[in-house]
Parts: structure tokens; C-alpha cells; sequence
């Protein structure tokens, strides 16, 4: 039961294989393994690589069943909280007709998805994509599945697939009343040809049992015992650990540091040079490692980037807004002289700062080397991304790595492009060949070492008409780009039109849901020398903020309601309105509210869901209570309403907070903020009740995680900026002057 | 060193200035007990010292003495605490990372209020979870409590016993 022979890991099961090797013996000699009580829990422990045998009971590769019915479902998207797993397990137990209660998951590894020719299609959880985009090759593997176990009972019976009938797993022959199952048929199964996918007809969404049901997550019981392991918890025989330490300015160097200062302290094994500008302290137990590396005397060429301040980066996006844009995105007459012909026009300009991910369990990563092989456990939210930077880094060719995903504490898109923690890992675990090693940040690398959510400025300007008609609409959005750092080869001519997230033309992703007389839009691409990268939401989050806000500003000075001044706008874009529409029902917008409640609202569009937020909030001595926030949301098809209504609550947590009191800022070309007490993040005393709506349409598949972040912050500005009568626009709001109570 | 962990004595070797979290999760080996900033403003490492809620990333080991610690691996034999089974029945967790310590704060809190108010919530539950499950730790508190219905609360969110799988 060696590594390389786990082909998939199995999720359900709750063993850890270290227990049969344990009982070998031998393993836990080698330098450094863990003080010897720590084996004495491993065998409750979670075993990321529980072998799957491919084949015997394999039906097809997303579904196999054992004789006891059990069926596995596999699954190659990350899990990070937001219920994917779960979702996709019912899509597949939907078209499967299998029995719920005897589901177990899966999750495919990327390197047997490699090896058997990316089978398990894309394994990347990031963009609100897990099920809108895999739903269909995924619902028709269930259903080739289904078609193969019931021709396997026709066969056995000799009688024609259309005497028999299937429900929960067991296959009756109506005319004769014989029963079997699921598991009784699997191996025969197995040995059929599958049914061209292209022929099979899927269940009509409108008709589903399973799917769309508010179905309890399969993955939560060991979330309250404590016996989840995640990356950070991983315990593998012998393992060591490492803490890291990047220069702390931006675009800094290592130039030499004096190992021998730590190398006598406990438990400690080395120094390792992890690249140009990051060092890595490798010891028994992770606290011996962080504790040596606070010690050890760095010497660090911090470089230019140690002259830059975040004034410095604040003015170059206000010059940005002087300058011209970069390439229009949108041009729609001409509306720089409208607005300047009209009879009234209304301009703002609008700051969001730089935001760190913060999710719960920081960066990490275990590798091994073994010979020619690499093998990494990685909390990711791409399987296959974390392969490539594992092969990468070591060198190795994809089919000598092979990655086992563990479930992240939080992804929020700090997981996915990037892969550091991946790098990082390899390059330590070279140096100790054959033994793991689990690479840890700190929490205080983690906070100053992302990919941020990127610093941008607005200059929105409109003008309307003498009965308070938009005449047309001036964006400009300076601003740093995602692109630039993790993706130069998406900026095509110059045009980064990913900044603009939410103010397209066009679907299906993010369109905006306003048509204005005439509209320009336009980019001014600034760069400064912090990397950024997508953070739940990505540019939703600003481009929200803008657009929303400053049609309340535009509202305002027509003298219209904001809901009904928007309605107006939107008669060609029935989808952001049935949502706007939705949310102001259920928060009777038109009823008044009690003496000092007051009340703002937001649509946007991202990640081909529509979403609207009404909120009410309260202020008193400049502390702002929100009391209820109200959602609608549009995303297609639900699969599970019940999992889709957690992230929309979870969604007001990353947002909410951050409109309030975080901002990561730049001291001397290095991040100011260290830990939770400089960047504190939301709390439940500070959390609004949240009701949602759903409202599916039943004609296109959007995504859940992210596309109600993006109506919280405006919906919440603009109940601030009813109740204390003047605009907010300097985020996060304490520069306003407020506070979150 | 000597220490009281969910009732067995522990012996252990280890620097004094250790941290308890630091003992518990990498030298006992018991890793339900999470690190989330390591001073003591998160609430992840959260564990009982005498039946106390405490922040086990800022206790050095040497200050615990014969203190009894409790870890959420010794919260109940078999997710049979109110807390737990408040918590699956609502799906509380999302990732799950910071749940070990918010189920412990929250079961804290029964013990020393038995039925708490809203307010009392907020004040005890100051633990900071990212993925913004705070709603549904209180609804998971109040069915705890028996203040609500679990039937009631699945209400809220169009579910019911029947319709959750």
C-alpha cells in the first residue's frame, strides 16, 4: 500500500494509512520525526490518499459502485466550505438514480486525471465555476453510468432495457417483479460499452428529486469534533516542518543570512534558500521552525520598492483619473458632451484600498521527493495548478508528480492561480529527499505576503436631463491589475478588460444592467509593487461599489427614488431587474421604515448570476448598525438552496468587513498590517440578519460563491449615505468617519 | 513536564515558553485545536483550562500546571453535545477551520448561560470565522439552547427535517 499506488483519495473514509505502515514498523526512524506522542493519534486521522481500486468496481470514472452499494462519487473540484462536494454529489446521485444514503465522495487526484487523459476534466475551483461549468459532462457521466448498470441487469435477466425500471439504486423487472441493485450489476457494468454522451437526454432541472433540494452537506461531521485534518494538520511519518520568511519589501532581495545562530537550538535542522528573496527555516515541529526563523539574522537588500509609501501609490491612482484611459471599453455615442450639454451633472470620485484574503488556515504545503517523484498534499483550489508548480519547481515531469488536495480552511481565490505555497514546499523538500516536509506561513507572512485584492480609484461623471433623465454616463477606473501580475498574456494590445468586471456590454459573465443614452468607459492601468490577485468577488467588488453608489449620488440629484430611478434604466435588461425587483418586495422597499432606520439598495452582475441587496441600517454617534440585509439572487439552476443561502451569508462577511475597517496599506514598500489586531476582520456581533431570495430562471447556469459580494458594500454605502444625507466615497469607511458597531 | 489533557496525563519534553496550542497540536499530537494568528484575537485555538474558555496560542505550557485542558477532541465522545448536534443539523461550518473554536465557545457559553440572549451571544462569541458562518452559529446556539426549534429555524432557509437528504 505504497503512495504511488493511491489513485484516488477517498474523502468519506475516516482511517489514516499510516496506521497499517505504523504497525510495519520502521517509519518513524529518519532525522527528525515528530516527538513520539504525536503518533499515538495518528490513527484517527484522515488519510488524504485512502487507496481507490480503479477498475473492479468502477463503472465509469465518475462512479463506482461496491457490492454492498455503496457508490462513490468522484469529485475533481476543490471543497473549501462552499458546498461543491455536496452539490455535485447530488447533481450525480440525481441522474444516477443511486441511493443518497449510500453515497461516499471522492476526489480525483490530478495526476491520475493526467494519466488517464484529463478524464475528470478541469480540477480548478475558482471564478463561482466548481458546478456551472463542469454540470453537464458531469450529469451525463451519472447518466452513462445509469444506462450501463441497467443494461447490465437487462443482460443478466435476458429482457429489454424497457421492462425495467430503477429507483435509489435498485433495478426492478416490472413485468416480473425481480429486483436487484446497483452493486449486484456494477462489475458487469463496468465491462459494457458506454453510451455516446452526446445521446443522452438529461433530466429536465424543473423535474429534479435530489438535486435542488436543500440536502445536508455530506462533509460535515468532522468539523465540530476536531477531526478534519487539513493541510495545516497533516502528520506523516517522519515529516519535518518549515516556516518561511519573504523580504519584506516588495521586489527585495536575500543577501545572506547566519544559520549558525539557529542551527543549535531544539529540534532545528537547517536553513534552506528557498529563491532570491525567500528563506526558510526547517525544524521537528513547526513552532520550532517560526521560532528559530523570528531569530534568525536576515540580511535583506530591500531595493527600490522601500521608497514607496501608500501616498505614494494613493496619488498615482488619483493621476491615473486626470489621465486618459488606457483603450475605451465601451463607447455608446458620445457622452463626455452630453453630460457636459446637460442640464445638470453630477461627478464623484471614488477610493477602494488594497484587502489581504485572510483565510483561516494560512498557506501551506507538505512535499515529498522520493527519488525521481515529487508528491505534495496541498490545500488548493487547483488540483492541476498545484501539479504544474509542483513539476515545475522540482523539475519533474507532470506524470513523476502526482498532488493530493486536502479541503482548504478557506480559499476566497488566495489558492488557486498563484501556487507559492507549492513552490515553496518543493524547494524546501529538495533539500531533505525522501522525507516530508509540511511548509507553514505564518500568519503574519501570509497577511504580508499575498496576492491583494488590487487598489482602484473611480471617476464616475453623468449628467441628466431637466425631468432628472440620465443623458449619459462617464466611467474611469484607475486602478492596479490582476492580469499584470498573475496573468500578462490576457492583456491583449494593451487592454485589460478584466479591470472593467461588471460594466461589459455583454454576458455572460458580468454584464451591466443599465442602459444608458451614452455611455464611455475606460481603464488607466496602474501598477505598483504589490502583487495582486482575485479575491472573492475580484473586480465586482469595486466596480459595485462605483456603479452603485453613484447612481444613488445620480438618483439623488434627479430627486428619484433609487429604485425606481434605476427600474427605469434597466427595461432591456430583464434579469438585473427581476432581481432589483425581488430584493425591494421582500424588503417591502415601499413601505416607510420606523424614525432612524434607513434603507440603501445595489444590483450587479458577476459570475453569470444577477444579484440585488437592500439593506437597513441605523446610526448613532457615527457607529453604523446594520440591522437586515436583504438578498436576491439569480444563478439559473440551484442545486442546493440551502448550501446556495450560506454562501450569500458568507459573501457579507468578506464584504461588509472589508467596507468597514480593513485596508492593507504599503510603510516603506512592505505591508503595514501584520496580524488581526492592525487587520481585523468581521465579527458575529457586527452581522446583520441575512434573508434571501432565490429566484432562478431555469435557462443558464451562474455561479454562488462569489456574485453577492459585489451588492453588499454599495447596498450598505448607500444606507449610510441616506442616513447621514451626504455621499460616502473613501473606503473603507472609517475615513468617512464611521464605524461598524 | 506533566500535563492534564482530557483527563490522561500527558508527560512531555519541551521548551517552557512553548505555547499550549503548539503542545497540544505537534507533541500530543491532538490537531483539532487550530492556530489562526497566534495572539489570541481569533479564538481558532480556543481550549478549556479548569472548564474555562482560554486561548491556548498565548499560554506558554509552563503556566499550565496541573490545570485540566480540554480540547475539542473531549467535547463529547460522539458529536453528542447540544453544540455539535446543533451544528450538523444547521450545517454551521462551511470550511471548518475555525469551528473547533467556535463550537467550543459556544458550548462555553451554554455552560455558564443555559439559555443566552442575543446579546449574550455577541458578547461571547467574539471568535472570527472568514467564511461568514456567524448567522448560523447563532441560529446553532439558540437551538441548542432549546430557545428555538431546530424545525423553526430549517423554516428560515425554505428546509425542513424532511428536505434535507
Amino acid at each position: 500500500m505504497t503512495i504511488q499506488n493511491n489513485l484516488l483519495e477517498n474523502d468519506s473514509r475516516r482511517q489514516f494509512i499510516v496506521k497499517g505502515t505504523l504497525l510495519g514498523g520502521g517509519l518513524m526512524l529518519g532525522i527528525g520525526a515528530l516527538p513520539d506522542l504525536a503518533y499515538a493519534q495518528i490513527d484517527n486521522k484522515y488519510d488524504p490518499n485512502t487507496p481507490t481500486k480503479v477498475g473492479d468496481s468502477e463503472v465509469n470514472a465518475w462512479v463506482s459502485i461496491l457490492p454492498d452499494d455503496t457508490v462513490f462519487i468522484r469529485i475533481a473540484r476543490s471543497e473549501m466550505g462552499q458546498g461543491t462536494r455536496t452539490g455535485l454529489a447530488q447533481l450525480v446521485t440525481e441522474e444516477l438514480e443511486c441511493n443518497w444514503k449510500k453515497v461516499k465522495t471522492q476526489s480525483a487526484t490530478p495526476g491520475q486525471s493526467l494519466a488517464r487523459k484529463r478524464v475528470w476534466g478541469e480540477h480548478g475551483t475558482g471564478g463561482s465555476r466548481g458546478i456551472r461549468i463542469s454540470e453537464d459532462y458531469v450529469r451525463r457521466g451519472a447518466a452513462a453510468a445509469r444506462i450501463m448498470l441497467v443494461q447490465a441487469a437487462a443482460n443478466q435477466w435476458n429482457v429489454p432495457v424497457s421492462e425495467l425500471k430503477v429507483d435509489k439504486g435498485v433495478i426492478t423487472h416490472i413485468p416480473s417483479g425481480r429486483k436487484t441493485t446497483y452493486g449486484k450489476v456494477a462489475e458487469l457494468a463496468s465491462t459494457l460499452t458506454p453510451p455516446d454522451p452526446k445521446s443522452i437526454t438529461l433530466k429536465d432541472p424543473r423535474t429534479w428529486k435530489v438535486a435542488g433540494q436543500p440536502y445536508a452537506r455530506i462533509d460535515t461531521a468532522n468539523k465540530v469534533n476536531g477531526t478534519k485534518v487539513f493541510g495545516f494538520d497533516l502528520l506523516l511519518p517522519g515529516m519535518l516542518c518549515a516556516s518561511v520568511k519573504s523580504c519584506p519589501v516588495f521586489g527585495g532581495k536575500l543577501v545572506s543570512y547566519d544559520e549558525a545562530k539557529v542551527l543549535k537550538l531544539r529540534g532545528v535542522k537547517g536553513v534552506v534558500k528557498i529563491n532570491d528573496n525567500t528563506v526558510a527555516v526547517v525544524a521537528d515541529t513547526w513552532w520550532r521552525a517560526k521560532t528559530a526563523l523570528d531569530i534568525l539574522p536576515i540580511v535583506w537588500d530591500e531595493g527600490k520598492g522601500a521608497n514607496v509609501s501608500q501616498a505614494d501609490i494613493n496619488k498615482m491612482m488619483r493621476d491615473g483619473l486626470d489621465e486618459q484611459g488606457d483603450f475605451w471599453q465601451r463607447k455608446e455615442g458620445d457622452a463626455p458632451a452630453t453630460i457636459s450639454g446637460s442640464a445638470k451633472k453630477v461627478e464623484a470620485i471614488y477610493f477602494t484600498p488594497f484587502q489581504a484574503h485572510v483565510t483561516m488556515e494560512p498557506m501551506n504545503a507538505t512535499v515529498k521527493i522520493i527519488g525521481d517523484r515529487a508528491e505534495a498534499w496541498v490545500p488548493t483550489q487547483n488540483g492541476e495548478g498545484s501539479l504544474a508548480a509542483l513539476s515545475e519547481a522540482t523539475g519533474f515531469p507532470l506524470e513523476k508528480c502526482e498532488v493530493y488536495k486536502l479541503d482548504a480552511g478557506c480559499g476566497l481565490g488566495r489558492r488557486g492561480s498563484t501556487q507559492d505555497f507549492v513552490r515553496y514546499a518543493a524547494k524546501v523538500a529538495q533539500a531533505y529527499p525522501g522525507i516530508p516536509v509540511k511548509v507553514i506561513w505564518s500568519r503574519e507572512e501570509d497577511l504580508t505576503h499575498d496576492f491583494y485584492h488590487p487598489i482602484a480609484m473611480a471617476k464616475m461623471t453623468a449628467g441628466l436631463d431637466g425631468a432628472g433623465n440620465m443623458t449619459g454616463m462617464h466611467i474611469k477606473v484607475a486602478g492596479q491589475s490582476i492580469n499584470a501580475t498573475l496573468a500578462p498574456h490576457n492583456i491583449k494590445d494593451g487592454k485589460d478588460i478584466r479591470q472593467l468586471q461588471g460594466l461589459y456590454e455583454k454576458g455572460p459573465d458580468a454584464q451591466l444592467g443599465y442602459t444608458f443614452p451614452t455611455l464611455l468607459t475606460e481603464y488607466v492601468m496602474k501598477n505598483t509593487l504589490v502583487p495582486v490577485g482575485p479575491w472573492r468577488g475580484v473586480n465586482t467588488n469595486q466596480n459595485g461599489i462605483f456603479m452603485e453608489c453613484f447612481m444613488d449620488e445620480c438618483a439623488k440629484a434627479a430627486g428619484k427614488d433609487p429604485v425606481q430611478f434605476r427600474q427605469a434604466l434597466m427595461q432591456s435588461h430583464p434579469k438585473h431587474l427581476g432581481v432589483l425587483n425581488a430584493a425591494a418586495k421582500k424588503a417591502n422597499w415601499e413601505k416607510p421604515l420606523p424614525p432612524g432606520v434607513f434603507r440603501g439598495v445595489a444590483q450587479f452582475m458577476g459570475y453569470a448570476s444577477y444579484s440585488a441587496c437592500v439593506a437597513e441600517v441605523s446610526i448613532k454617534n457615527n457607529i453604523v448598525k446594520v440591522n437586515r440585509l436583504v438578498f436576491a439572487l439569480n444563478c439559473g439552476h440551484v442545486v442546493n438552496p440551502y448550501l446556495t443561502r450560506e454562501q450569500i451569508e458568507g459573501s457579507v462577511a468578506m464584504a461588509l468587513g472589508a467596507i468597514f475597517n480593513p485596508e492593507i496599506t504599503v510603510e516603506n514598500g512592505r505591508i503595514k498590517e501584520q496580524n488581526f489586531d492592525s487587520y481585523p476582520l468581521l465579527k458575529l456581533s457586527s452581522t446583520p440578519r441575512i434573508e434571501s431570495v432565490l429566484v432562478p430562471t431555469y435557462d443558464f447556469w451562474g455561479g454562488v460563491g462569489e456574485p453577492t459580494i459585489c451588492v453588499v458594500g454599495p447596498a450598505v454605502a448607500n444606507a449610510v449615505s441616506a442616513a447621514i444625507g451626504r455621499p460616502v466615497r473613501n473606503f473603507p469607511l472609517y475615513k468617512e468617519g464611521l464605524t461598524l458597531a | 513536564m506533566d500535563l492534564n489533557i482530557n483527563g490522561q496525563i500527558r508527560s512531555i519534553d519541551v521548551e517552557p515558553n512553548m505555547p499550549l496550542l503548539w503542545a497540544l497540536r505537534e507533541v500530543v499530537g491532538l490537531t483539532g485545536t487550530k492556530y489562526g494568528c497566534g495572539i489570541a484575537q481569533c479564538g481558532s485555538c480556543t481550549v478549556y483550562m479548569n472548564g474555562e474558555p482560554v486561548r491556548s496560542c498565548s499560554i506558554p505550557v509552563s503556566s499550565v500546571g496541573a490545570a485540566k485542558i480540554t480540547t475539542i477532541e473531549a467535547l463529547s465522545k460522539d458529536n453528542s453535545h447540544p453544540i455539535q448536534k446543533a451544528w450538523i443539523a444547521l450545517d454551521v461550518p462551511q470550511c471548518g477551520y475555525c469551528q473547533s473554536g467556535q463550537v467550543m465557545a459556544a458550548a462555553a457559553l451554554l455552560k455558564r448561560i443555559p439559555k443566552p440572549t442575543d446579546a449574550d451571544i455577541d458578547n461571547a462569541m467574539s471568535n472570527v470565522c472568514r467564511c461568514g458562518t456567524y448567522q448560523k452559529i447563532r441560529d446553532g446556539i439558540h437551538v441548542a439552547s432549546g430557545q428555538k426549534k431546530l424545525a423553526d429555524v430549517l423554516a428560515q432557509y425554505d428546509a425542513s427535517l424532511a428536505t434535507r437528504g
